[in-house]
């Protein structure tokens, strides 16, 4: 495999933190603010972009930070799966930061919130770029800290209490993976991310498997595994633009990314399928993808049905990455894009409506689509994505989950009726939104609403095109699934 | 004969004839006691640096003082362990530079030279608590420095805070006494007061309960002075009530004597001797640092008053060093990870502490108030000195990048080599009881509105913003990664010397 060092993966995070810096000294000024958000968010895309046609060719980027102690050094490597994660997370970085500067106008701190969003996005570079667990785990805590300001933005009790709730539940699970890492650094020697895995069956099927779990409770903190999701809802009093980079982008999916990386780089594909523990991770997976669905169809609240969806939605990647074959990885990493895409036009949709009318409960946006047809006209994409309905990039997920079960020794059928069941519970949960939407007839006090400001409809517009897009060009040379097919490769070599 | 030579001495002399003079100078010129200590302990901090590097270079030097000969004469020995003499006069430096208005607003204009000579002199005292290489030497500076302490704390002569003192004092005396004794126990049997000589004659001395007693009382009076469990009752008081610069030096850098007293007894002294094995000392040290991380979190979980939480935040903080010592291996196939994270954190922890203190310093310096429930919104008046404030929080928790993070890592995979995981997941859960409560000052400063008490109030005076923003940088770049390294490729060495390899 060809590693090439270049300073590009310093650059993509450091960008982002520079930028944080900018707006902690001059953000008071909205046009500098809205100008360095915006400049940065757009030059470090570049800068990733500039990285994706030699990444796709299976070459990996390295470079090396001072070293930290003997054997541990802070070290960046971008491998096509960290490619495809920063791929996600710094296109998405423009798209909601023109919706935040439409969603924020006129909220209070908004210094304070566009410098701890531009910090937030560079960890998330940081943990997809790092070429250690030790890099890793450094990026993942700093993404704690980082995301607590924008969870508590309106300061209220009842926000200042899911802060609590959020660094309770996360700093614990950072506590788990800390301990797990410094165990791996004493059975390996190493946490070099290594495209095989670093530890062998030598270590002791026992202690292979309690680290194994420890790793999976740690990071399915962030991955809202059940029952460690319990963040995720109450996360939800934060501005619309948070939940929809808590929930699309950064926090959860770091959370996925993890998993991926342990059960690809660290245990392996051959270890795991020795442990045997690939299954069990499925069935936790599994157990989760169900319970959020009835979780999700019993909320009035639009946003707490989104968490819910959300806490279902993540389990898909790691029961893709738990198949342990490369249909169902690769259905893991593309889901990862998918996912991001259709979850983040639904909160924009979530966000615009209680901008523009205050109503979040689902039971008052009785035709709602009347008075926003284009806003609503990219929820119902997104649902139909969630339903995997063909022609969405939901359904491309689910073939290759679903095929990726079925290739299984022996088939795992189980997987592939939760997988039908899943597609059912999500249609019962968003297509009543639809239906209310469009099908009932609105009240009469709500005349005068009208589509929501353009900052903030046109990144749903570009999001619903790219979900219906991601779903019918799957073969043209750079479409994410491409890069995600290089990973697999990589990790099934 | 050059002057470089001289330096063990000097590094002792130097403050201390400061502490002479400031009396005369106070009685002079008063405004001129400030930078005199500025001066004295510039002075003081090169000569440190310069010999840490030395130390690095050619390994550990020994001076004789008056030309004599160890074991007859006085030895100053500035090993690995030493150069922690160059952390107390830069810190102590610092301290002395955001002293100076605190020490203009809060005591009275006649207190002000007796303030510089104190703080002088218990520097003077842990300096030479550090370097010497004489056991009866250790005991008269640790009385230095512990009797300007009590004075320190009770300077402001408030009712309350001489009860602070007292209550010092009399924990104090006992393990003045205790050190004392086993002082004497060990020279009965050794005859001689030279660490190093009495490692060797304690190997032949063949009394291993004279032995094992001496180094009971060793380590009942050093951790008194580390504010160990269950002997850490004195702490939150005299710290909390002292003038914020005094409780800088005292949590950030005395106590760490207790913690140095206890490296030269078991390395340097005992070191792979019989009675150490003999007895489950270690274990027992290790139990009494779990109980200590656990307790010193969960009190702070309840104080109101910002100075009573970084107190117990010390005794936790403490409790990683101990623990850290306690699996110190003694069999040479192991790495000494727990060694090295318990002695980076003596310095990492010296670094965070002072910055919290000088920060609540800052803080109760302008607004006059202490209690968290009075500070809300204090960082939209305060930016720089809370900024600060918030990376010191961040450190003590041990969050990465930050310094406090490395010896999580290094004691934690120590507990992991040594086989006990056990306090290894103790030590890492127990770093989020602590952020459970200063979330709370980050919340109450950051995410309140300001309230009325506070409206007027502006960022500090240069003086006490500029060791404050040295230090929070500090934390910051000793961190994780990038210049981390730098304080670990100097303790490593040390950590092996001790272990004699």
């Amino acid at each position: 495999m060809q590693e090439v060092v270049d300073i590009r993966p310093l650059l993509a995070p450091a960008i982002s933190i520079i930028c944080a810096f900018l707006i902690f000294w001059k953000g008071e000024n909205t046009f500098l603010r809205r100008f360095f958000s915006l400049s940065a968010a757009v030059t470090k895309w570049i800068i990733v972009l500039s990285m994706f046609p030699v990444s796709l060719k299976g070459i990996i980027f390295t470079y090396e930070l001072l070293p930290f102690a003997p054997g541990i050094s802070l070290n960046l490597r971008v491998d096509a799966l960290g490619m495809f994660f920063s791929m996600v997370s710094s296109t998405l970085w423009i798209i909601t930061t023109v919706y935040a500067i439409g969603y924020m106008e006129g909220e209070h701190a908004r210094k304070r919130f566009f410098a701890f969003f531009a910090l937030c996005v560079s960890t998330t570079v940081g943990i997809a770029y790092a070429g250690n667990l030790f890099t890793l785990f450094i990026f993942y805590e700093m993404l704690t800290i980082s995301t607590y300001p924008l969870v508590i933005h309106k300061e209220t009790p009842e926000a200042m209490k899911a802060g609590r709730k959020y660094l309770f539940y996360t700093l614990t699970g950072g506590a788990v993976i800390l301990f797990a890492i410094v165990m791996t650094f004493y059975l390996a020697k190493t946490t070099t991310l290594s495209q095989n895995g670093i530890l062998s069956i030598e270590h002791g099927v026992h202690t292979l498997t309690l680290l194994f779990a420890l790793f999976i409770a740690g990071f399915g903190v962030k991955a809202a595994i059940m029952p460690f999701h319990g963040w995720l809802p109450s996360a939800m009093v934060a501005p619309t633009p948070v939940s929809a980079l808590l929930h699309a982008v950064a926090v959860v999916k770091a959370g996925v990314f993890g998993i991926i990386r342990i059960v690809y780089n660290v245990f392996g594909v051959s270890l795991m399928k020795e442990l045997g523990v690939g299954p069990i991770l499925g069935w936790v997976a599994c157990i989760t993808i169900v319970c959020a669905s009835i979780m999700a169809l019993l909320q009035d609240e639009f946003k707490k049905r989104l968490a819910y969806s959300t806490v279902s939605q993540l389990s898909y990647i790691v029961l893709g990455a738990a198949i342990l074959n490369p249909l169902g990885a690769l259905g893991a990493i593309v889901h990862i894009v998918n996912q991001a895409f259709m979850k983040i036009t639904m909160f924009f949709v979530a966000g615009s409506i209680a901008r523009k009318t205050g109503k979040k409960n689902i039971s008052e946006m009785q035709g709602i689509g009347y008075k926003m047809p284009i806003t609503m006209a990219t929820f119902t994409v997104a649902s139909v994505g969630m339903m995997g309905l063909p022609a969405t990039a939901g359904f491309i997920t689910k073939w290759y989950l679903l095929n990726g079960a079925l290739e299984m020794k022996p088939p795992q059928i189980g997987f592939v009726i939760v997988l039908l069941l899943s597609s059912f519970l999500n249609a019962s949960y968003f297509l009543p939104i639809v239906y209310r939407a469009y099908f009932v007839k609105p009240l009469d006090g709500d005349i005068a609403v009208g589509e929501a400001h353009w900052t903030m409809l046109v990144p749903c517009i570009i999001c619903a095109l790219y979900i219906v897009a991601l779903g019918l060009f799957t073969d043209l040379p750079f479409v994410p699934i491409q890069l995600a097919r290089v990973a697999v490769e990589q990790f099934f070599r | 004969m050059k002057l470089t030579d001289q330096f063990p001495i000097l590094i002792i002399e130097v403050p201390l004839i400061a502490a002479a003079l400031m009396p005369i100078i106070g009685h002079w010129r008063r405004k001129w006691c400030m930078p005199f200590a500025t001066l004295a302990l510039s002075i003081t901090s090169m000569i440190g640096y310069y010999l840490m590097l030395a130390v690095n270079k050619s390994g550990p030097i020994s001076y004789h003082v008056g030309a004599w000969k160890p074991p007859f004469g006085i030895e100053i020995y500035f090993d690995h362990i030493a150069a922690f003499a160059f952390i107390i006069a830069l810190f102590g430096l610092l301290i002395v530079i955001f002293s100076k208005n605190y020490a203009e607003h809060d005591l009275e204009e006649e207190k002000i030279p007796i303030f510089y000579t104190l703080v002088m002199l218990t520097l003077t005292g842990m300096i030479g608590f550090t370097v010497t290489g004489d056991l009866f030497n250790l005991f008269v500076f640790m009385e230095i420095l512990s009797l300007s302490g009590y004075a320190l704390i009770a300077i402001s002569g408030q009712m309350l805070t001489a009860m602070a003192s007292f209550k010092y004092l009399l924990v104090g005396a006992i393990s003045s006494l205790s050190v004392l004794f086993g002082i004497a126990f060990l020279y009965s049997i050794t005859g001689t007061l030279n660490m190093h000589d009495m490692a060797k004659m304690l190997e032949v001395a063949r009394a291993p309960h004279v032995a094992s007693v001496a180094l009971t009382l060793f380590v009942l009076g050093f951790s008194v002075k580390a504010a160990l469990f269950p002997l850490h009752i004195w702490l939150p008081d005299a710290h909390a009530l002292a003038p914020s610069p005094v409780s800088a030096i005292l949590s950030g850098l005395t106590v760490k004597m207790g913690i140095i007293g206890m490296i030269r007894i078991f390395f340097v002294i005992y070191g792979v001797h019989s009675a150490i094995n003999v007895m489950p000392i270690m274990e027992i040290l290790a139990w009494m640092a779990a109980a200590t991380i656990v307790l010193g979190a969960f009190f702070a979980f309840f104080q109101n008053d910002i100075k009573m939480m970084l107190a117990y935040s010390t005794i936790s903080n403490i409790g990683y060093i101990v623990l850290g010592l306690s699996m110190a291996p003694f069999d040479k196939s192991k790495v000494a990870y727990a060694l090295v994270g318990s002695l980076v954190h003596v310095f990492n922890h010296a670094m965070i502490k002072v910055l919290l203190f000088l920060c609540a310093g800052a803080i109760i310096y302008r607004t006059g108030l202490r209690k968290l429930s009075d500070l809300q919104g204090i960082g939209k008046k305060m930016p720089i000195t809370l900024a600060a404030m918030s990376i010191g929080v961040i450190s003590i928790v041990g969050i990465p990048p930050t310094c406090g993070f490395t010896c999580k890592w290094f004691i934690a995979l120590g507990a992991m080599e040594g086989g006990k995981s056990l306090f290894a997941a103790l030590l890492l859960f127990g770093a989020l009881f602590i952020f459970a409560y200063y979330i709370k000052i980050l919340n109450t400063a950051y995410f309140r509105e300001p309230t009325e008490a506070i409206a007027n109030v502006k960022e500090v005076p240069l003086s006490m913003l500029i060791p404050i923003v040295i230090l929070a940088a500090g934390c910051l770049v000793l961190g994780a990664g990038t210049l981390g390294y730098v304080p670990i490729k100097f303790i490593e060495p040390a950590a092996m010397a001790l272990l004699g390899r």
